[in-house]
């Protein structure tokens, strides 16, 4: 393989990558911008969501075969359980703290994170789960560059998430309430704003879009386990950092530089794979230390 | 709370108020100093060795709690710490042939200066990116302890040598256990010490209201990387002797879940409350020790207990009353 060639094989696994941490990305940021918490439970919707997406396709593929059909079924089914998965724990768990200092939600998040991936440890034992499917390894030959239909299909079903996203929150009703609402929240209880109802609506999107990723990716990687939402989460919320968190077109640029980053990054000599996970965090950490408003997002620094 | 004032205090906070009590506060010490003396004369072997765990975790809670307690700073990664004192301790003493007692200084610089770096950056940040960037930083001390070819890999390192004071060799299990309990002692009198002290009125302030502290002249920053570097010494204390306890470290000692156990500990007890942060401590530890047959639902369990504590009875169960 010339440079070329390996470059743009790079490019491409990056921009799969990318489009898994996006999809998580968006959910940090969304859920940061109403509530200004770091829910740390979110890389494990992912994870339900990827469980969720199995049973689902289980139920489905007799109809509709375990094709990508079946799978986006599959997916739909996944994000709604997650999504209203995503609105029952804020219930339970945020809401009576949205007051509290910010120590004990923090501790609170956590704690539910805790709670979904040792209930799946619990229910699946801790193996993995192959996650079997009949969408095949098929694809198109460039030159010496290999893009599967998978690849394919996985990037512009992200898309086609996110710019739905995208215009969901510039040109509807709610997508405005939700910008008024992570802008003040008192100013919109009294412009008669249902503050509670957009937070349940930003939850819903928020995991389902983290469902999907994981439906997504327990298809495309065609195995699943209790614990794979712990790493995603880390490197979406780094995402979500990169680009600005709070900021929703940041989320999208964060997750696709990261995946980019990873990619090239760990194809260099001197950084093997093993280290790519420390190469994610020290990414994490200088951004932080140098831009910690991220690329796209608001220039005032908060501090609490 | 106004509310305290009108009901009538629960058995709970009457035991806790006659504890706390200053002219019995020598009786409870004294009572604990000669249980600690007694103890490895009439427990067994087993006991002992679980016991000497449950100290460790007094000093990894209380040090945890300088952080969370006292500065109000969530750290996701106070495994970390553990880990560097107790891998310093294992390469200098075991690749290097260094003394233990002089290889102590090596391991709590090693453990300052880490604290240094992850805390110097971030502190200035919101607290929820101190959070996360702790999580980070605890899996990347683990990622690279497994990588790396001095730390010997994801096997660790083993045959780290049990260390001798004036010609008097530690190495029975009693003796851990005295170590552990001079180490447990000294915690508690650096904490108490650290409680009452300026410092500690000043991470009390930051804590609470970090704009009006910084107007009251509190360098906020340097408050709160204080508090850091304090905690992570204590860490680096406990992972020290907790290196030539075992004799052997590996990276999975100091995983996410240690940071995690430690922190539940810290929040069962009552963040910023010194009895009660021992309490958790002994529960964490001698809880799982009543529970065997929980053993795959464990984490599950302790889980939902964090989950629940914080619903309801966020202060812990022995709640500091300066907060």
């Amino acid at each position: 393989m010339s440079f070329f060639d390996s470059f743009f094989q790079q490019l491409i696994n990056g921009l799969v990558l990318g489009s898994f941490y996006a999809l998580v990305a968006l959910g940090y940021t969304m859920v940061f911008g109403v509530i200004k918490l770091l829910n740390f439970a979110h890389g494990d919707f992912y994870m339900a969501g990827a469980f969720v997406g199995f049973g689902a396709l289980s139920l489905v593929s007799g109809a509709l075969g375990a094709g990508w059909m079946g799978i986006f079924v599959a997916m739909l089914l996944a994000m709604m359980a997650i999504g209203c998965l995503g609105v029952v724990i804020e219930r339970i768990a945020y809401h009576p703290m949205l007051n509290a200092p910010r120590l004990s939600i923090l501790i609170t998040a956590l704690a539910v994170s805790l709670v979904l991936q040792n209930a799946a440890l619990a229910l699946t034992g801790g193996q993995y789960t192959a996650f079997s499917t009949d969408i095949g390894f098929g694809g198109f030959e460039v030159g010496n560059l290999f893009i599967s239909h998978n690849q394919i299909i996985l990037v512009a079903t992200a898309a086609v998430l996110m710019i739905a996203l995208e215009l969901g929150v510039s040109r509807t009703m709610y997508g405005r309430a939700m910008r008024a609402v992570s802008i003040d929240k008192d100013m919109c209880r009294m412009m008669g704003i249902n503050v509670a109802g957009v937070i349940a609506v930003t939850f819903f999107i928020g995991s389902s879009l983290a469902a999907a990723a994981g439906t997504m990716a327990g298809a495309y990687y065609g195995s699943i386990w209790y614990f794979m939402g712990f790493l995603i989460g880390l490197k979406a919320f780094t995402a979500a950092v990169i680009g600005g968190i709070g900021s929703i077109p940041g989320a999208m640029l964060g997750g696709l530089i990261l995946g980019l980053l990873e990619s090239f990054g760990t194809n260099i000599e001197f950084i093997g794979s093993e280290w790519k996970d420390v190469f994610t965090f020290a990414i994490l950490i200088l951004v932080l230390v140098f831009k910690p408003t991220g690329l796209l997002g608001k220039s005032e620094v908060e501090r609490m | 709370m106004a509310t305290d004032e009108a009901r009538r205090p629960t058995p709970f906070e009457r035991l806790y108020a006659y504890l706390d009590a200053p002219n019995r506060r020598h009786t409870v010490h004294v009572i604990i100093i000669l249980l600690l003396i007694v103890t490895p004369f009439i427990a067994n072997q087993y006991t002992t060795v679980i016991l000497t765990n449950a100290l460790l975790y007094v000093v990894l809670c209380l040090g945890l709690n300088i952080v969370v307690g006292y500065a109000g700073l969530l750290d996701l990664g106070y495994a970390a710490f553990f880990a560097v004192g107790a891998y310093t301790i294992g390469i200098l003493t075991q690749q290097f042939g260094v003394n233990f007692w002089l290889a102590i200084p090596f391991a709590i610089v090693a453990a300052a200066v880490a604290g240094v770096v992850i805390g110097a950056p971030t502190l200035r940040l919101r607290s929820d990116y101190l959070a996360i960037v702790t999580l980070g930083f605890g899996e990347i001390v683990r990622f690279t302890a497994r990588n790396l070819e001095i730390t010997g890999g994801a096997s660790g390192l083993f045959a780290i040598p049990e260390p001798s004071l004036f010609g008097w060799r530690i190495d029975s299990a009693s003796d851990f256990f005295y170590v552990f309990a001079v180490l447990a002692v000294l915690a508690y009198i650096a904490s108490q010490r650290l409680y009452h002290s300026r410092l500690g009125r000043a991470w009390l302030y930051v804590r609470h209201d970090e704009d009006a502290a910084e107007a009251m002249g509190i360098d906020r920053v340097r408050t709160k990387l204080s508090a850091y570097i304090i905690g992570a010494i204590f860490g680096a204390m406990g992972g020290i002797f907790f290196s030539v306890n075992l004799g052997a470290i590996s990276p999975e000692s100091f995983s996410f879940e240690q940071s995690v156990m430690i922190l539940l500990a810290v929040v069962l007890g009552g963040m910023g409350k010194i009895p009660g942060v021992i309490l958790g401590a002994f529960i964490i530890v001698l809880g799982p020790e009543l529970l065997r047959d929980l053993d795959s639902l464990r984490l599950l369990v302790f889980a939902v207990l964090l989950l629940l504590i914080m619903l309801f009875r966020p202060s812990g169960i022995w709640p500091d009353k300066r907060s």
